[in-house]
């Protein structure tokens, strides 16, 4: 890819004040997303993926007790710092998002077609018969058979795989440039998931948008991304293209998380259960000293890597990592 | 839907049925009665009293009394007034009006003010606006309607002598402006309890729905917060808002017995008391199968006009 980054996040802060403290949410998270490319996020629940999200999306609470600093940079625009009637026009337009529950995140009162049709009319110069068109096209676009008698149904006549289908189609309405996918198919069944996949895929090859995937899923990760973005405890740990992410990871969590897929070719061989990462996500309200991930970590250095915290910091051209150790852990 | 609508009919006669036994019962059981009512204050002699029990077949026993006035009302015939020989289905009939009159004026405001108090409510949830409404409806729902209305025929009657202070008109007046004049107060003072619990239950529905997934997806479609409100949350909030009109209902024709007492408003629920003070046993009869009836027409409306506009339901 070449240009200057769609997307260009840096130093992205969520914090929430609780009654039991304040809650750093994401802490310092800078990622930058070309054209055309898609990133996954990966990470536990916990770690901070969603609220990313809808950070840049500006669509957590608008109260005082949700505080997001940094800057992310659309196209040059920081959607964090515009007013709101300039962000409410790039919602939906130039950025969209698909969330993870197609049950319930469609107006039960109101046709599909009209949903879609309203996206469109939002944010294109088109009447309401013109809309009604694009709406039937749009979810002929992303594979709903019989479109166009399907215009009328309420969501409760779909299925889960069609109602996110649906989604797509309204988060597509405009041609975004970047669009946002929170875990769109983890509520769905596994042959339901993949024609999302597919479908996100091809669209993406179709529009030439950039797409932010976030998943906890590794399976599907390896099916879609471009790079991988690993989070933990609010914070980038690693960050990668695809295919040195998989065969050589640099930090111990990411190391343990690809360890943790069960493998087919492996299935009857493997000694012992499937490992796993011991422990929990910390709470983050009390995070861990040092890296966060220590408590966890199998390599970890009492003295060390409960007392210093680890940067971010380039392993190569491509990559970086937050580990005290990756050097010593990687020869 | 033919299915529903035939099985909720069949359900409500034989509700219709124990209804009207409970209450033929439980009033011919009540102590005095009309014969003792004929008794008092006239110089009737006890053959007198016998003839009129056998006209009014009072000395019959209890579930002949019940049979007999079964079949007539089946026929169409709901008696007499014991009072003055009204025909009841015209005593209520004549009744009726007035209460139609002032039940529909203060629902009508109830539901429009209590509507936007509660819908702003739940949108500026913990506002100051909030904490008003939420004490107001808290006073105006503990505070018994008799004195609100005392106290407002206390201001605006007798201290500002703004409005009357009761009857439905002005005897030899009657003009439109003479009706409003005397409306006002009564539909005020019963507005003013419907309103709080119209906001309250309005309240609650739109918290609910605008944390629901479809309003951020909405939001995070570009839609102007003000349409969100209006267009996306504002119907799924109404939907329980039409079992609650159901319910009210039969308020609504069944009268304000203590409002229609306060301010001597010549409606159902004035009747009802007169009459039950009176012992007019048709009158009284005829009335409680009229707002039993109404009650269940009023939730069979509702559940009908809930499908119509919740495309979720299909009766069955």
């Amino acid at each position: 890819m070449s240009g200057a980054p769609i997307l260009d996040v840096r130093n992205l802060s969520v914090r929430f004040r609780t009654e039991g403290g304040d809650v750093p949410a994401v802490s310092d998270l800078s990622f930058t997303l070309d054209r055309g490319e898609t990133l996954a996020v990966v990470g536990e629940s916990g770690s901070g993926k969603s609220v990313t999200s809808l950070a840049l999306m500006r669509l957590l609470p608008k109260d005082s007790a949700v505080t997001v600093t940094g800057q992310a940079l659309l196209e040059g625009r920081d959607l964090l710092a515009i007013p709101e009637p300039e962000m409410r026009k790039l919602r939906g337009g130039a950025i969209s998002m698909v969330f993870q529950e197609p049950m319930t995140s469609l107006n039960p009162t109101t046709p599909v077609g009209a949903q879609v049709a309203e996206a469109v009319q939002l944010h294109r110069d088109l009447d309401r018969r013109a809309a009604r068109e694009e709406a039937a096209r749009l979810l002929d676009l992303v594979g709903i058979p019989a479109a166009r008698q399907r215009m009328d149904d309420y969501p409760h006549h779909l299925s889960g795989g069609m109602r996110q289908r649906v989604m797509i189609a309204m988060a597509l309405s405009c041609d975004p440039g970047v669009l946002i996918a929170d875990e769109p198919t983890t509520a769905l069944d596994v042959t339901i998931q993949a024609q999302i996949l597919d479908l996100l895929k091809r669209l993406q090859e179709r529009t030439g948008m950039a797409v932010v995937f976030i998943t906890h899923n590794l399976g599907v990760v390896a099916e879609i991304a471009d790079r991988v973005l690993v989070m933990y405890g609010g914070r980038a740990v690693e960050q990668a293209p695809l295919r040195p992410l998989f065969s050589r990871p640099l930090m111990p969590y990411t190391a343990g998380l690809l360890r943790s897929v069960p493998r087919m070719e492996l299935a009857g061989r493997r000694a012992g259960p499937l490992p796993a990462i011991p422990g929990n996500v910390p709470d983050p309200r009390h995070m861990p000293p040092g890296c966060v991930f220590h408590p966890r970590c199998a390599h970890h250095q009492p003295g060390r890597c409960d007392a210093a915290a680890p940067v971010l910091e380039a392993a190569d051209e491509a990559r970086e990592v937050r580990c005290l150790r990756w050097r010593e852990l990687a020869a | 839907m033919s299915g529903f609508l035939a099985r909720r009919l069949g359900q409500s006669l034989v509700l219709l049925v124990l209804v009207s036994m409970v209450g033929f019962a439980i009033l011919h059981l009540a102590p005095g009665g009309p014969m003792s009512q004929f008794a008092s204050g006239s110089d009737m002699t006890q053959e007198d009293l016998d003839r009129i029990a056998e006209q009014l077949g009072l000395n019959r026993p209890l579930p002949v009394q019940y049979a007999e006035w079964f079949w007539r009302m089946l026929q169409g015939d709901w008696g007499r007034s014991y009072r003055d020989g009204e025909a009841v289905l015209n005593v209520i009939g004549s009744h009726l009006g007035a209460t139609l009159q002032l039940m529909l004026t203060a629902t009508l405001l109830a539901i429009i003010i209590g509507v936007v108090i509660g819908t702003l409510g739940a949108i500026r949830r913990h506002s100051i606006f909030d904490t008003l409404a939420t004490v107001g409806a808290m006073i105006a729902l503990s505070i018994p309607t008799f004195w609100f209305g005392l106290v407002a025929i206390y201001v605006f009657s007798v201290w500002l002598d703004w409005l009357p202070s009761g009857n439905r008109f002005t005897p030899g007046d009657g003009s439109p402006l003479d009706l409003l004049r005397h409306l006002i107060l009564p539909a005020m003072v019963l507005a003013l309890v419907e309103t709080a619990i119209w906001s309250r239950f309005m309240r609650s529905s739109m918290l609910d729905v605008v944390n629901q997934d479809y309003i951020r997806t909405a939001r995070a479609k570009g839609v102007p917060e003000a349409r969100i409100l209006l267009r996306h949350a504002f119907r799924n909030a109404a939907l329980p808002m039409i079992t609650v009109l159901g319910l009210q209902l039969p308020t609504l024709l069944g009268g304000a017995l203590v409002t229609e007492t306060v301010f001597t408003w010549p409606g159902m629920g004035r009747l009802f008391l007169d009459s039950i003070s009176y012992r007019d046993y048709p009158v009284v009869m005829g009335i409680l199968m009229f707002s039993a009836t109404l009650v269940l027409l009023g939730s069979l409306l509702a559940d009908l006009l809930h499908a119509v506009a919740d495309p979720r339901i299909r009766l069955g």
